[in-house]
């Protein structure tokens, strides 16, 4: 069920509805039906997934809390019976006990998500390995359910399960409780990512209608339309035609395409998270922020610090300072260090960890490999960043700009352009194309190739371009607005009448404006394939 | 505590006026171009009590009419037609009719047969905006919807004609609260001539068997008329495109004959009606044109009036002042288009 179809919205009036009718006390019971519901109706067979994952999660963070908790006991008791190194094996031994449930169950999730997104994948390269070797007769493909948002909840799932494992916090005691968590409809198809600390607590709460929380949040589900159908959709015509002929559109229009593309990709996926959020927000649900005001970054480390923020902090949680961390790297640490020297010896180690996280980043947004030479893209580009610091240090020494909104602009620029390169891995969705699309940019590009007919025939109107670039700025001006506090927040305390054009006007916008109905494809939210 | 009512109360008109004038604004006028999607809502305007209702596609609303009818026979007919107007959609129309008035005689094209499913949106909306909002518009919205509509943007248009912003004209402000008459009692008027140069032969087709669902709603309408004591007449309409085959014809006529029915293929009575393709048609042979159609209109209105005693009713005075403001507009409407047709050669005025 698409966020922008009629159908969910029905959903969402009808669950709305009985939510605020049923007793407190029933409200959270009613939430996990409802996920049910919505995952029922995308694919009934998408929930035989869905519950194995909650089930086997919730199985192995109980068990492995109540281990914990019966050793603590045990060992606070007994503890003075054993001497320093006894106590050391006792604990190492509940440790490892632990971890066997724990890695059972981490395997056995990533494995249905492995096997369902990536088998054919996994297939496709085999068989062109093969070919390169003569041998035609590849491996056949198989047909395989992809559950929706497998992705998300697998992760989100595996985040409590390493939360638990490591003793952040307790597992949860009611599996039905626990399913809600991996479940709930507003955040299944495309997150955030949510923490279990985080949702689970306003989740379980019971909530009395609040006409401010529940306006708040119908304002902000009215934002997340604006940005999808009004900006994303309608430029999505433009992006689909430069990447599907791109014989026509090469060069600068290639360029065109993927600032087009960061437009759509910004509206698209932070007005689904919009959604999102709004949506738990009318229930008094509070869903962790994916995103800070991404494109006013000053460089990629603080780009992925403010964009899909939570993809971003799990795979640094659960995988970076992990993997970091681990006896491997230890090892790799010291040898590297009296190899190549202190200096360059203490980098070897962080800079495999991160080359694993952005592989791990690419290959989890989608089965191939743009995605992945996409996740290295952005490793090589921060480890140069990097590098390159002590140049910038000099810079700054000889050249006082540091600080002037004039480079502070640049950067920002510098920025977008670099992250708008390399999304166009995930636009062509083929690697060398990507890369010759990129090179068409600075070997085609010419004034005399610049026709606006062209951007006419790519399938919107001068006044199609002009609602994208007024949404823009509308984008633009919010965002410089959200700086000091919350824009909604701020509208709330003008006078009525002020706030009933603004949020009218902004109804009547979407509605008229939005890019939905006959004439246009209802198209996916981006991260929905993820 | 009253304030806060009133309030709310005013919000709420704001927002519901708000929404209604932008529908208004957006939904389509059919008042210049494409003027068939205006035809249906004009039936509700004007007096009812007709004794002849005619229901069905371009091959009654351009080939018949009305107004020869009531001037020479002084028989009150209606033209409920629509471009493309399929057979679920005619039947919920006579289903309408039928509950707002009682005509003694429903005619019926049958050329809609050979569409068992629904075709397309555009000429949905030409039948079903038009309709006022009754159990037979929902049923017949229901019937007709293809695999892109939903029946939410029947019910609120602005979801479907949002789009129309940046098509909008003078036509749309002028025509926001009100619509002229395009029709004359349904009749689609056009004077110019555009001979038929040939005669076509139709392409032979994988099966000729009318759908399932094509004669469910045939024999829907046929109950219908029976229940409701209204005399159904089966007509197709003497013009040449789309081709009517042999076949086609011999399945309806097997149908009227099973079920009692009139059927009246006046494709076969063209020289009968004398209707000549170089004069009587704007299309080549498509539709007839004013020449055509007064031609058809004087063959069929002997037999409605000499076969089915349909009453001359020009002694009623209110009635006689209603055909006469039609006729007034009738003549207007040949007067601009004769006009037009010297001046520019064509009918239509030159767009600006």
């Amino acid at each position: 069920m698409l966020f922008t179809s009629y159908g969910f919205i029905g959903f969402l009036i009808i669950v709305f509805a009985i939510y605020y009718l049923l007793p407190g006390r029933f409200q959270w019971q009613f939430l996990l039906l409802a996920s049910y519901v919505f995952y029922f109706i995308a694919d009934p067979r998408y929930l035989i997934f869905i519950a194995i994952t909650s089930a086997t999660t919730f199985l192995a963070a109980k068990k492995i809390s109540d281990k914990k908790k019966s050793f603590d006991v045990w060992f606070k008791e007994h503890k003075k019976e054993y001497e320093k190194e006894e106590r050391k094996s006792l604990k190492a031994k509940e440790h490892a006990a632990e971890k066997k449930i724990f890695l059972a169950c981490l395997l056995f999730n990533l494995g249905i998500l492995a096997v369902t997104k990536y088998t054919n994948f996994t297939i496709a390269n085999i068989n062109s390995l093969l070919s390169t070797f003569g041998r035609a007769d590849g491996i056949s493909f198989v047909q395989l359910i992809i559950p929706m948002g497998i992705s998300f909840y697998t992760f989100q799932s595996m985040g409590y399960l390493i939360d638990v494992f490591n003793g952040k916090h307790e597992a949860q005691d009611n599996l039905f409780k626990f399913a809600l968590f991996v479940s709930f409809f507003p955040q299944l198809v495309q997150g955030p990512i949510s923490r279990y600390s985080d949702l689970s607590a306003t989740l379980y709460e019971e909530h009395r209608f609040d006409w401010r929380t529940v306006s708040f949040g119908l304002e902000r589900i009215l934002w997340g339309f604006f940005k999808k159908l009004v900006i994303a959709d309608r430029i999505l015509v433009a992006v689909k035609a430069i990447i599907e002929d791109t014989n026509t559109y090469n060069g600068f229009y290639a360029f065109a395409g993927a600032m087009f593309y960061a437009l759509e990709l910004y509206a698209d996926f932070t007005g689904g998270i919009d959604i999102t959020i709004g949506v738990a927000e009318t229930m008094g649900i509070k869903v962790t922020e994916n995103f800070i005001r991404p494109y006013f970054s000053k460089n990629i480390k603080e780009y992925w610090n403010r964009w899909h923020i939570t993809m971003g902090t799990w795979f640094t949680d659960y995988i970076f300072y992990p993997i970091s961390a681990s006896q491997f790297m230890m090892k790799l640490s010291k040898k590297s260090r009296a190899k190549l020297g202190n200096n360059l010896g203490k980098r070897v180690p962080v800079y495999l960890s991160s080359f694993i996280v952005w592989f791990t980043t690419g290959i989890w947004h989608g089965a191939s490999w743009n995605f992945i030479v996409w996740g290295l893209g952005n490793f090589v580009v921060i480890m140069i960043s990097q590098e390159l610091e002590p140049f910038y240090r000099w810079f700054h020494s000889k050249v006082h700009v540091a600080g002037t909104f004039g480079w502070r602009l640049f950067q920002v620029v510098r920025t977008t352009l670099i992250m708008s390169s390399l999304r166009m891995f995930d636009c062509y969705r083929d690697v060398p194309l990507t890369f010759k699309m990129f090179g068409s940019i600075f070997s085609k590009s010419s004034l005399s190739q610049l026709k606006i007919d062209a951007f006419i025939e790519m399938g919107l109107t001068e006044c199609d371009y002009l609602v994208v670039f007024i949404g823009m700025l509308v984008l633009v001006a919010v965002s410089l607005v959200q700086r000091t506090g919350s824009v909604r927040g701020k509208i709330a305390t003008l006078k009525a009448p002020v706030r009933f054009v603004i949020w009218y006007g902004l109804f009547m916008v979407t509605l008229i404006f939005g890019a939905y109905g006959i004439g246009y494809s209802a198209s996916q939210f981006i991260y929905n394939q993820f | 505590m009253y304030k806060k009512i009133i309030i709310v109360i005013l919000i709420i008109a704001i927002c519901l006026s708000g929404l209604g004038l932008a529908t208004k604004l957006l939904e389509p006028k059919y008042m210049s171009g494409i003027l068939e999607g205006a035809m249906i809502q004009e039936y509700y305007d004007d007096p009812t009590d007709h004794n002849v209702v005619f229901i069905g596609d371009c091959e009654l609303y351009e080939n018949i009419s009305p107004v020869y009818l009531w001037e020479n026979f002084g028989i009150n007919s209606y033209i409920r037609g629509s471009a493309q107007q399929l057979i679920w959609q005619s039947y919920y129309l006579a289903e309408e009719t039928i509950k707002t008035e009682k005509p003694d005689i429903i005619v019926f094209n049958v050329l809609s047969m050979k569409y068992n499913e629904p075709q397309n949106e555009a000429y949905n909306r030409m039948t079903l905006d038009g309709m006022k909002w009754s159990k037979s518009k929902v049923d017949s919205i229901n019937a007709s919807m293809t695999d892109d509509e939903k029946f939410i943007e029947y019910l609120f248009p602005i979801l479907r004609y949002h789009s129309r912003w940046s098509d909008l004209n003078s036509d749309d402000f002028k025509y926001l609260f009100h619509r002229d008459k395009v029709s004359f009692n349904g009749y689609y008027m056009r004077v110019d001539v555009k001979a038929a140069e040939d005669v076509p032969e139709g392409r032979p087709l994988p099966d000729y068997q009318f759908g399932d669902n094509s004669y469910y709603y045939l024999e829907k309408l046929t109950q219908l008329c029976k229940e409701n004591d209204v005399e159904l007449i089966l007509v197709k309409a003497p013009t040449l495109y789309p081709y009517w085959y042999d076949e086609w014809d011999e399945q309806i006529s097997e149908f009227a004959k099973e079920n009692n029915l009139t059927y009246i293929n006046f494709l076969e009575a063209q020289d009968e009606i004398g209707i000549d393709w170089s004069t009587d048609t704007y299309d080549g042979g498509l539709h007839l044109n004013l020449a055509g159609a007064e031609k058809l209109s004087q063959y069929f209105g002997t037999i409605l009036s000499e076969e089915y005693n349909v009453p001359d009713r020009r002694d009623e005075k209110a009635l006689n002042e209603y055909w006469t403001t039609v006729i007034n507009r009738y003549n207007d409407e040949i007067a601009r288009q004769e006009k037009n047709l010297e001046l520019y050669g064509s009918v239509h005025e030159p767009e600006n």
